[in-house]
């Protein structure tokens, strides 16, 4: 089936070309903190994680479009979605990819990655964080991969992937909560120490997941012959729709419990988010677009007559996606940090370099998912789904 | 009551050690170091601990001596950028260092005294848990260890201190700049780290195996660290903590910190 992804138009290729552009120029940047050290970054002594963290944390989130197509498909036997499940998976895939590159580049000694396995540490929660990445990787490829290659030859997929497919379902919750438990398990960041933060992950998940592959599903329509299906796009805004409600309501409950206790080490974080601390609000703008986008998405989605319009349904989309990234992407991570624990406060933003090798990062997330997307869109394209 | 042939090796032993430290007691002897505690084995403890009587310190008189003793015997640079700076041991306001401990009508020499502050090698270290290759351990005796050739410089380890205590090398350590840091290695005999792994105070167990105190406790002129085992009724710092009302950072948090504050 590879083969597939070897021949396509002069605008495939000239993705491709770009996308191995920015994937250059990340690479070049990557050599460059490579010898000099993660000192080119923005990062410090104060805000330890920064801008690949975010990526990371909000990517597994991504990642999460699998299963709110699988679901539906598997467990309540929703035809429809049968469409369209291998778009979900291999955006898993793409994303998942992502997540792990991002993992690499912020750490200070990637040669010395596999200690993770030499010295395995059950009580570490990176340790399982790495498992459950790695394994939701190895099934969205293999059940994707199986399921296409039998469509492809007309005949139903052999029996022993359904139980990896049923594994999928929990597997998809876990990255999500996981993610959530290495920052909600530390005893001296009040941002993060709330038991709502893996439902928040969840919840944010499943809307920016599934958000994008509306948008996905809206291009491959316009691109190629393949039509993702009306029905599909519609269950998938319904997903979504109830998905950024869930979110908003999540966050909403996180705000008061900070802010109507009063705690200070809670209270100070959100603070400086949305408000600036001590003079210091980088971030201020940013969060207050994050909520206008959600209000703005649930507006446009939460009413029928919007939400069935194709074009209002890619602009609510859009803003579910941007909305979630900044949330996650820019907000939870500097968030956390600032003020330190003791009380400092330390402004973050990413340098000229590491934004580039963070976009390298998203440019081999986008050259995985192109690939991949190719493959499944010319064999549907072939057997005239 | 009989000497076992054990123990008269053992005094045997230890006296010769004194005939030979002899002479370099006499250099010292007339700066009046502090020493370990009458009867208390010097290279082993039950449970290493440090009282810092803040009371003491002299931070606000421009003495750095603690930092700079410190800073010397472990290769600690001067990297030059605060934002990325690596520190051992270093001084905090008292309401940085006790946040949610100051209030408005606090006392005005406690307003404005500093207060040193280090890794408090807790009971419970939150970044032992976190740490994904044990890179960073506990030991038996209490001091939280760093191994620098297994850390992958992932920093959970930093996000999980709720003290700030661990410092990151974001750069080379061995290139940091030349006019900051004209004779580094400060400390041949210790050695220096590499790039991308974290850092921190680490009790001077290389000190104390070779029976010594600690560097900053040795530096302090003014007797402001008092060092020693806790698991000895008749150590120093048992002492102290007998006497004296003590405090430590974050108790709420529950990691057991192992450094008490005369405040």
């Amino acid at each position: 089936m590879l083969e597939k992804a070897l021949t396509g138009s002069q605008r495939y290729w000239g993705w491709i070309i770009s996308l191995l552009i920015l994937i250059g120029v990340g690479f070049s940047f990557y050599l460059l903190q490579f010898t000099e050290g993660l000192k080119i970054t923005g990062m410090g002594r104060d805000v330890s994680w920064g801008f690949y963290i975010a990526q990371f944390t909000f990517l597994v989130g991504v990642a999460a479009s699998a299963v709110m197509v699988v679901l539906p498909y598997y467990l309540h036997n929703y035809k429809a979605f049968g469409r369209i499940t291998i778009l979900g998976e291999f955006l898993a895939v793409g994303a998942v990819s992502m997540c792990l590159l991002f993992i690499i580049v912020d750490l200070g000694q990637p040669i010395r990655l596999f200690n993770v396995l030499l010295h395995p540490t059950p009580n570490s929660i990176l340790f399982w964080d790495m498992i459950v990445l790695n394994g939701y990787l190895f099934l969205n490829i293999v059940i994707g991969w199986v399921v296409l290659s039998a469509e492809r030859n007309a005949v139903s997929p052999p029996s022993w992937v359904k139980p990896l497919i049923y594994l999928s379902i929990p597997w998809a919750v876990s990255i999500h909560t996981v993610t959530a438990y290495l920052y909600c398990g530390l005893p001296g960041r009040g941002f993060w120490l709330t038991a709502i933060l893996a439902p928040r992950f969840l919840s944010s998940a499943f809307a920016s997941g599934p958000a994008f592959l509306i948008i996905l599903c809206l291009i491959i329509r316009r691109l190629t012959r393949f039509d993702p299906g009306r029905e599909q796009i519609q269950t998938l805004a319904k997903i979504v729709t109830y998905a950024i409600i869930l979110n908003g309501f999540f966050f909403l409950c996180e705000v008061f419990t900070a802010m109507y206790s009063h705690i200070p080490e809670h209270m100070h974080h959100f603070e400086y988010l949305f408000f600036g601390l001590e003079g210091h609000g980088i971030l201020v703008p940013w969060m207050w677009a994050s909520v206008l986008l959600a209000v703005l998405a649930i507006i446009l989605l939460i009413n029928p007559a919007t939400r069935r319009s194709e074009s209002v349904l890619a602009v609510a989309c859009v803003a579910v996606f941007a909305s979630t990234w900044i949330d996650k992407g820019l907000g939870l991570i500097s968030g956390g940090f600032i003020p330190s624990p003791l009380g400092h406060v330390t402004e973050y933003w990413p340098t000229l370099p590491e934004a580039l090798i963070a976009l390298g990062v998203w440019g081999v997330g986008f050259l995985i998912l192109t690939v991949l997307y190719k493959i499944a869109v010319s064999i549907k394209e072939e057997i005239g789904a | 009551m009989g000497v076992s042939r054990r123990n008269f090796l053992k005094i045997a032993g230890i006296s010769l050690l004194g005939l030979g430290a002899k002479p370099a007691y006499d250099v010292f002897a007339g700066r009046d170091l502090p020493e370990f505690a009458q009867g208390e084995e010097a290279r082993e403890a039950k449970r290493w601990a440090m009282v810092i009587d803040t009371r003491k310190c002299r931070d606000k008189d421009g003495c750095q001596d603690c930092i700079l003793a410190c800073h010397r015997a472990h290769n600690v640079p001067d990297v030059g950028n605060s934002r990325q700076e690596i520190k051992w041991i270093w001084t905090e306001p008292y309401e940085n260092a006790f946040p949610n401990q100051e209030h408005e009508f606090l006392e005005e020499t406690l307003k404005h005294r500093p207060v040193i502050v280090l890794c408090n090698h807790c009971d419970d270290p939150p970044c032992v848990r976190v740490c994904p290759t044990k890179a960073t351990f506990k030991r038996e005796d209490g001091i939280v260890m760093m191994d620098y050739h297994r850390c992958i410089g992932c920093r959970f380890c930093m996000a999980a201190c709720p003290y700030g205590s661990r410092s990151f090398n974001w750069g080379d350590p061995r290139r940091a700049p030349k006019e900051k840091n004209p004779d580094f290695p400060t400390n041949p005999n210790f050695p220096t780290r590499t790039k991308g792994v974290v850092e921190k105070c680490n009790f001077c167990e290389e000190r104390l195996v070779a029976g010594l105190l600690p560097a900053c406790v040795e530096a302090c002129k003014e007797k402001a660290l008092i060092f020693g085992d806790l698991g000895n009724p008749d150590s120093d710092v048992r002492k102290v903590l007998r006497s004296h009302y003590t405090i430590r950072r974050k108790p709420g948090l529950g990691t057991g910190p192992a450094i008490y504050y005369i405040v």
